[in-house]
């Protein structure tokens, strides 16, 4: 008769097929469950290790719900005044042009009170990456319309829906920064499957290469939930993501360097 | 032309596309360990204020120019001495101050900037120098200080990208837990104490035997000075201190001052502001009055020297 075996005879290293993100460090996550966010962070923090960025990399988090990235994420950082990060990562990338520099913000911060910022620095052609969140609203501060809030979608500051006559369109900064020479690289990826969030690492992975070009601003733009803001389960706000939010922002390059052929990122599916 | 400095020197000049997007590039170079500075002028400034707090917050050392010009609001382009309440008594948001120096001369306002820095550096502080627009367009003789070798070292707190075996280095002014941030308040006001203690400057202009001192900064203690110069030819005893650090103020100079003076006059072109500072030091020894021109006017000499006669009269 076999033996009877504990959890413990398992843990052995030829059993291991996952581990925590080497660079994520040990504070506990702030987020609401279900919030991209925390996947967002995760897969940025295996991109800079398996790139080998960790010595060079200067992060600048905004203000917003990821205002605390800098706690999780095992590099040099700058926290930004709301809207401000592409301003700190011009100057420090100008002045340390050998670092990887990135800017890590929500639809609030960088479409509407940082929206200069982010135009004037992408048109300038800066030689960083910023990381776009888009959940079409403001999480933080109790989920008030964001510039990018879609069309009849509801918010505590449009309770009925955002009625585009009242209240204006959505922004759509992505699309718009993609038309600018100074951009190199924009896409716009989802971390609600497994699916997607293999594509946006993927994508991040191919912003983070193409940085190191220093050829232009690299924009990533994640369409993300906010089950909490959303008054949603995080299984439905995926599903109501996908449904609403993925028609109004396709997914995708928006901006490829042409004709692509300074890199083989190689695939990580 | 000559050579591009940002060719032959290494520094990055750039022009921003506002002035917020100026002092938050201020705020990332500093971050970094990097000497950096901004210049504009009032309105400007304002438009700076909210990066200025989050510098101080920081602790981040950064050298600021405000070339003042009158308000309130868009004002005038010409020479004002207005802003002194936002550059000493906060302008931003928050318990904190800038290092102020107040430039009289090209000179000084040559020399200021690397003595800005230096300050900027030893207190992790913003400083900012205080000028108005007449210096600022002022054609004078001034000689150039060889500059100073560049360390190349990075200060031990900057974003410089984290080396194995050290901490990451957070550049930031958020901290939630209400505990910790009195801490970093009551951390803050010990540094403005020692600067209060270690770094007043100022300068004397025959004070010796003075029965009348002006108090005068910048462009009005220039004024000032002929001023005393009048009043002496007609034998009045006038004096001139002037204030070359506005935080920390020269009060414990004007205080001593105060004991043997008969009225004390604070010349400013502004509606009064720097007055306030005066006359706490002084502390209700001697009478303590205002003049000056505002809106882009300047006061001159005779018109200083006429109010303190007529104040000698009222007395």
């Amino acid at each position: 008769m076999a033996e009877v075996t504990g959890i413990k005879d398992y843990i052995r290293p030829e059993n291991l097929v996952y581990s925590k993100t080497r660079l994520m460090t040990d504070n506990v996550l702030h987020y609401c469950p279900g919030c991209g966010h925390s996947t967002a962070h995760r897969i940025l923090a295996e991109i800079i290790d398996e790139e080998g960025l960790q010595q060079d990399a200067i992060g600048i988090s905004p203000v917003g719900c990821s205002v605390f990235l800098y706690n999780y994420i095992d590099i040099d950082w700058q926290e930004a005044a709301h809207g401000r990060a592409p301003a700190l990562a011009t100057a420090i990338k100008r002045l340390c042009p050998d670092k990887f520099v990135f800017t890590y913000q929500g639809d609030g911060d960088l479409a509407a009170i940082g929206t200069s910022e982010t135009i004037h620095s992408c048109n300038r052609g800066e030689n960083f990456l910023i990381i776009f969140i888009n959940n079409g609203i403001y999480g933080m501060t109790g989920g008030q319309m964001a510039p990018t809030t879609i069309p009849g979608m509801k918010s505590s500051t449009s309770p009925y829906g955002r009625d585009t006559v009242r209240m204006g369109f959505p922004l759509k900064i992505t699309d718009i920064v993609a038309t600018l020479p100074g951009t190199y690289y924009v896409s716009r990826q989802s971390v609600h499957t497994a699916l997607n969030v293999r594509r946006a690492k993927r994508a991040l992975k191919k912003a983070v290469q193409y940085q190191s070009l220093n050829r232009g601003t690299c924009f990533v733009e994640i369409v993300s939930n906010c089950p909490a803001g959303w008054k949603m389960t995080p299984v439905e706000a995926n599903k109501w993501l996908e449904e609403n939010m993925l028609p109004y922002y396709p997914l995708g390059d928006l901006k490829v360097p042409q004709p692509e052929k300074d890199l083989n990122p190689g695939s990580t599916d | 032309m000559e050579a591009n400095p940002a060719e032959t020197t290494g520094m990055v000049v750039l022009q921003a596309e506002s002035e917020i997007a100026a002092i938050n590039m201020v705020y990332g170079g500093a971050g970094c360990g990097k000497k950096v500075m901004t210049t504009s002028s009032s309105p400007g400034i304002s438009l700076m204020q909210e990066g200025i707090t989050y510098i101080a917050g920081a602790e981040l050392p950064c050298l600021i120019v405000n070339i003042v010009r009158g308000g309130p609001g868009l004002g005038t382009i010409q020479p004002a001495q207005s802003d002194y309440f936002q550059a000493v008594k906060g302008g931003g948001h928050g318990d904190y101050h800038l290092i102020v120096l107040a430039p009289a001369s090209v000179q000084e306002m040559a020399d200021f900037v690397e003595l800005g820095f230096e300050l900027a550096f030893r207190y992790r502080n913003p400083v900012m120098m205080l000028s108005d627009g007449a210096l600022g367009q002022m054609m004078e003789k001034v000689y150039l200080n060889p500059q100073k070798e560049r360390s190349g070292i990075s200060p031990d707190w900057a974003t410089t990208g984290k080396p194995p075996g050290r901490e990451r280095n957070i550049i930031t002014s958020l901290e939630l837990d209400s505990a910790k941030q009195e801490l970093f308040n009551l951390k803050l006001i010990e540094k403005y104490n020692e600067i209060r203690e270690k770094e007043v400057r100022f300068e004397e202009y025959q004070c010796e035997d003075a029965e009348y001192l002006f108090v005068a900064y910048g462009t009005s203690a220039r004024i000032c000075q002929k001023s005393v110069q009048l009043a002496r030819n007609e034998g009045i005893r006038a004096g001139l201190l002037r204030p070359v650090t506005l935080f920390p103020f020269p009060e414990k100079q004007i205080s001593r001052l105060a004991e043997k003076v008969k009225i004390i006059l604070s010349v400013e072109m502004s509606a009064g502001q720097m007055i306030e500072d005066v006359i706490l030091a002084v502390g209700g020894k001697v009478p303590v009055f205002h003049f000056g021109r505002m809106g882009g006017m300047v006061q001159t000499p005779e018109e200083v020297l006429d109010f303190l006669k007529l104040k000698i009269k009222e007395a």
